[in-house]
């Protein structure tokens, strides 16, 4: 994509006066990396902070689609190691399959290259620009080229590379490539990838921390082992919840209704197919024989038309014919959801919460592009009763950190009514009280607001699906907490009762003799049995509410009931409460004689 | 000397206590048997419906204004025939059902001991902390007298059947002797602080000995009463001078009640010209909303309103400092009290509160002392009393 850039003449005391050919002499390409050099904005490295959880989250989201793509349960290993100030050493190994020798100064020198931006399939990389630009950043900023071990079988040698990026070319230069059979302890299972990267970078806790990014990655791929060690040297361990890959998501053609006139030409320009009838039927997804008699017949064609004979005119009709056609929505194997029994393992080891629900809303389609909408929200527990809910956004299992309030998630929930479900939700705004709500998106193409993929565009579509699926969870959550607040009711009628018939019994006693046991057992029967009616009563919607509710055979529902008193925690998902940091130091412990027993190996 | 004195005292004392023993228990016994078997009876209802798994509860007769009737005819308030249920297993009235019961079994000892003792004494004595909790079976004496006051109505026994007696309140000094509990009291000779109305003024504590007073003059407060008692105005004018400190007392109420009742006097009120004073004027002459079980002993449909009136403003020329504005809740209060039923259809106090309220003001009795010290004892009340000028 080369660009170009009229450069302006240097000022004189009078005007320039250039010509066109004095002009010429300053016009010249500009290499994408040196674009994305200068606005490195753009890719997620604003500042320092922003640039190191970038950099990270590239790296670990490329281990996690190799992991899967490889077919292996990821084990991420993320380490950042502060050699001065303001420079760190990130580090980060996966277990996945490793990359060949050959590709590995293309994947991580050079910017818009990759296998995942010419197909439509859903992962989490889209278009091949994330860690080369990482690479990149770390080279400007320290100087320091990228490191990259990878070993791909048993018995194959680990080889490092080391590489340093040309800006101007866009094509990576390679320092030093040597084999290191010493290094291949570093990969347990045989196989994997090293990605070591000197930056310039500012270590911060709280809310949009590394920590932050990796505690939410561990939510939403409860598949995965994510051991992190910290610029403190702690080492915290998510481990995985679930022991099953995700599904392998399909690759799917295009829809006709996702593509706009300028692609339509440029498909039937790169065409393999010579007929019109194969062209919409090979090239696209969800067009047969007589869907594409029907688009063709609407465009004043036929089937048998060459292509060759299709010109701006033709495409035009072509394209017009096809808004006009009703299609079948594009096939949904391509998405992969989470789950909602996944959703709900992996909110319930990161979130310390009472009640979990989980929707996953049927896949639905946004300009021809499918996509999928999965929501879970916690309620209650240790989490903060103060603040205003915690809204937790992904896309295609990326958690997304920055611009929260330009996202469709965020808007989509602060337009749900919670009040409904029995939370205070300030006008316009999200709810408050002890709430996690959790959105993500999966679709082959998720719409971004920026390169940096930091917030999903807002379609009417993608917002009303999500809407839907926030519904459903809130019904649930809404159901749960008359409940709660109705055994709460009868629990305290009960005790009321029984305090009061103690008091009864002694006066009758005292007043006109009557046996005070008996009075009392009398009347402690009658308490029981009138607060047990009380318990049977029919909820609002008619039903008869046993002892675990409509909820108890809801496989969507976690209910934690020793959690229900347990105190509020401060800040318990992003501060680190007391209670998790304990728990997460004894697993500390275990983990690192592991990896001690690993480095003798 | 001293010892003399001291065994002096201890005679009289055991005498005073033989003497009201006498005089209260003949009437006693058989009110105080009447009272203690309905406790009883409403505990055994309760054991009863208890023990064969029925609701245990009990009937209040209702205490609002929904339940109130005005008898045309004796020209006082009554109460209606509603009750409401109290029972146990309602979330809302189980702590009251525990409380009445307490307080029905300390009744009962009371009597059985023969003692009496204030409302405060009663929420003492009902107070413990409910074993294994924190709660307290009474969290302040407030909730004691509403309780009490249940039981009163809900036992068709008054406070001092159930041996219990309210703060005492109000004052009294005049041309008459009574005794009280066997001591004889001459009212005449109180001094500048008078005499205490104590809150028991059934005849078996109180009789009246001599009564030469022509009239009673209630007055609204302590002030306004020293007022008149240092003029010496009930020797002047031959009457009896009470005070009920603001809305008077039961017993202020049931001793004017009876004066009037048993020794034919006339009643007439001084009080502030504003809503509140209006109200009291009301409570003497028909009786109270809370307490009309007891109007018909209380309650003194005879009863004058002498003054302040709202036209005396202009008539005795006022100055503007003693005007207090009305506010909204006087407004309403104003013409709350201009629809009862025993002022709807009298024109005069009709026309009494549309003045006051045209007006826009409220005086107070004090407000004549701008005219002179003595202005109310020496002017006032003798010119409102010999033209015969008061409502009714």
């Amino acid at each position: 994509m080369p660009k170009t850039k009229i450069k302006t003449p240097k000022k004189k005391k009078t005007r320039s006066n250039a010509t066109a050919e004095t002009m010429a002499t300053g016009q010249r390409d500009i290499s994408v990396s040196e674009f994305f050099a200068k606005n490195r904005h753009l890719l997620g490295f604003d500042n320092p902070r922003k640039a190191m959880l970038t950099a990270i989250k590239e790296a670990v989201d490329n281990s996690l689609d190799a992991c899967e793509e490889g077919g292996i349960l990821p084990d991420i290993y993320v380490r950042v190691l502060q050699i001065s100030e303001s420079r760190f050493k990130l580090t980060i190994r996966d277990n996945g399959p490793g990359i060949v020798k050959a590709q590995i100064e293309n994947i991580f020198g050079k910017l818009l290259y990759g296998s995942k931006f010419h197909r439509l399939k859903m992962s989490r990389g889209q278009q091949g620009i994330g860690i080369s630009a990482a690479g990149m950043y770390g080279l400007m900023t320290t100087g320091k080229p990228v490191v990259i071990i990878s070993k791909t079988g048993k018995r194959k040698p680990s080889h490092e590379v080391v590489l340093k990026m040309d800006t101007s070319k866009n094509r990576p230069t390679v320092i030093s490539d040597e084999e290191h059979p010493e290094d291949d302890t570093l990969f347990a299972d045989g196989h994997g990838t090293q990605v070591s990267i000197e930056l310039e970078g500012k270590y911060q806790k709280g809310r949009q921390s590394i920590d932050e990014y990796l505690e939410q990655t561990a939510i939403a791929n409860p598949h995965a082992t994510v051991t992190y060690v910290t610029p403190t040297n702690e080492t915290i361990v998510f481990p995985r919840a679930i022991q099953e890959l995700p599904e392998e998501p399909k690759e799917i053609k295009p829809h006709p209704k996702g593509i706009e006139l300028g692609t339509l030409i440029q498909m039937l320009e790169r065409t393999e197919q010579r007929q019109l009838g194969g062209f919409l039927t090979k090239d696209f997804c969800r067009v047969g024989a007589t869907k594409a008699r029907e688009i063709t017949k609407g465009a004043g064609m036929t089937g048998q038309t060459w292509i060759k004979t299709v010109g701006h005119a033709e495409a035009e009709n072509l394209y017009e014919s096809i808004q006009k056609t009703r299609i079948i929505a594009p096939s949904t194997d391509c998405l992969v959801p989470i789950g909602s029994k996944a959703l709900l393992a992996g909110l319930l080891k990161e979130v310390k919460a009472e009640f979990f629900a989980a929707s996953t809303r049927p896949p639905s389609v946004y300009r021809g592009n499918p996509f999928q909408i999965e929501v879970a929200i916690g309620y209650g527990g240790g989490l903060s009763r103060d603040d205003s809910a915690k809204v937790l956004r992904f896309a295609n299992r990326v958690p997304l950190l920055y611009s929260q309030s330009s996202c469709c998630s965020f808007k989509a929930v602060a337009e749900t009514s919670w009040k409904n479900y029995g939370l205070t939700q300030p006008r316009n705004s999200i709810p408050s009280g002890p709430l996690v709500v959790m959105v993500h998106m999966v679709s082959v193409w998720v719409p971004f607001t920026s390169e940096s993929k930091e917030a999903i565009a807002d379609y009417d579509e993608i917002r009303k699906e999500m809407k839907l699926a926030l519904q459903e969870c809130g019904r649930k959550l809404g159901t749960y907490l008359r409940r709660r607040k109705r055994m709460a009711r009868e629990s305290e009628r009960r005790s009321v009762f029984e305090r009061y018939i103690g008091e009864i019994s002694r006066c009758c006693n005292s007043l006109v003799g009557a046996d005070t046991d008996k009075l009392y057992k009398a009347l402690l029967k009658q308490a029981k049995r009138r607060t047990d009616e009380a318990d049977a009563q029919l909820d609002d919607e008619g039903q008869l509410v046993d002892d675990n509710g409509r909820l108890g055979n809801d496989d969507d529902v976690i209910i934690v009931d020793e959690m229900r008193d347990i105190p509020e925690q401060e800040d318990s998902l992003f501060g680190n409460s007391d209670k998790k940091k304990s728990k997460k130091k004894t697993k500390k412990k275990v983990k690192k004689k592991t990896t001690k027993k690993r480095g003798k190996k | 000397m001293a010892k003399k004195k001291t065994n002096k005292k201890v005679t009289k004392k055991t005498t005073k206590k033989k003497a009201t023993r006498k005089v209260g228990s003949a009437v006693d016994k058989k009110r105080d048997d009447l009272t203690k078997k309905k406790i009883e009876s409403l505990a055994t209802s309760i054991v009863t419906r208890s023990l064969s798994q029925k609701e245990p509860t009990f009937e209040i007769p209702t205490r609002s204004i929904s339940n109130m009737k005005y008898n045309k005819k004796k020209r006082i308030l009554e109460m209606g025939p509603n009750t409401q249920t109290r029972s146990l297993f309602n979330l809302g009235q189980s702590r009251k059902f525990m409380q009445s019961l307490l307080l029905a079994k300390g009744c009962r000892d009371l009597i059985d001991a023969e003692k009496t003792l204030s409302l405060r004494g009663m929420y003492y004595m009902g107070l413990h902390t409910i074993p294994g909790t924190k709660e307290k079976t009474f969290n302040d004496q407030g909730e004691s007298d509403g309780i009490l006051e249940d039981l009163e109505v809900s036992l068709d026994g008054l406070r001092e059947e159930l041996h219990v007696f309210a703060k005492k309140r109000g004052t009294m000094v005049g041309n008459i002797t009574v005794v009280d509990n066997g001591d004889e009291i001459n009212c005449r000779q109180m001094g500048s602080g008078g005499y205490a109305i104590p809150s028991i003024c059934e005849p078996n504590v109180m009789q009246f000995k001599k009564c030469e007073a022509d009239f009673i003059l209630h007055v609204e407060k302590d002030t306004v009463w020293s007022r008149f008692n240092e003029d010496r105005f009930w020797e002047k004018h031959n009457c009896i001078l009470t005070e009920g400190s603001g809305q008077p007392p039961r017993g202020v109420r049931r001793m004017l009640h009876r004066m009037h009742k048993e020794l034919k006097l006339p009643v007439y009120c001084l009080l502030d010209c504003d809503p509140w004073g209006h109200y009291i004027y009301s409570v003497i002459k028909q009786g109270s909303i809370n307490l009309a079980f007891e109007s018909e002993r209380m309650a003194i449909p005879d009863a004058k309103f002498l003054g302040i009136r709202s036209k005396d403003y202009d008539r005795l020329d006022l100055s503007d400092d003693v005007k207090i504005e009305l506010n909204d809740r006087d407004i309403t209060r104003a013409k709350q009290i201009a629809a009862y039923p025993w002022f709807e259809g009298k024109r005069e106090w009709q026309r009494e509160i549309k003045t006051m309220l045209n007006n826009g003001f409220k005086m107070e009795v004090e407000s004549l002392i701008t005219k002179d010290i003595s202005y109310v004892t020496e002017e006032y009340v003798p010119a409102r009393l010999k033209e015969g000028d008061f409502l009714d």
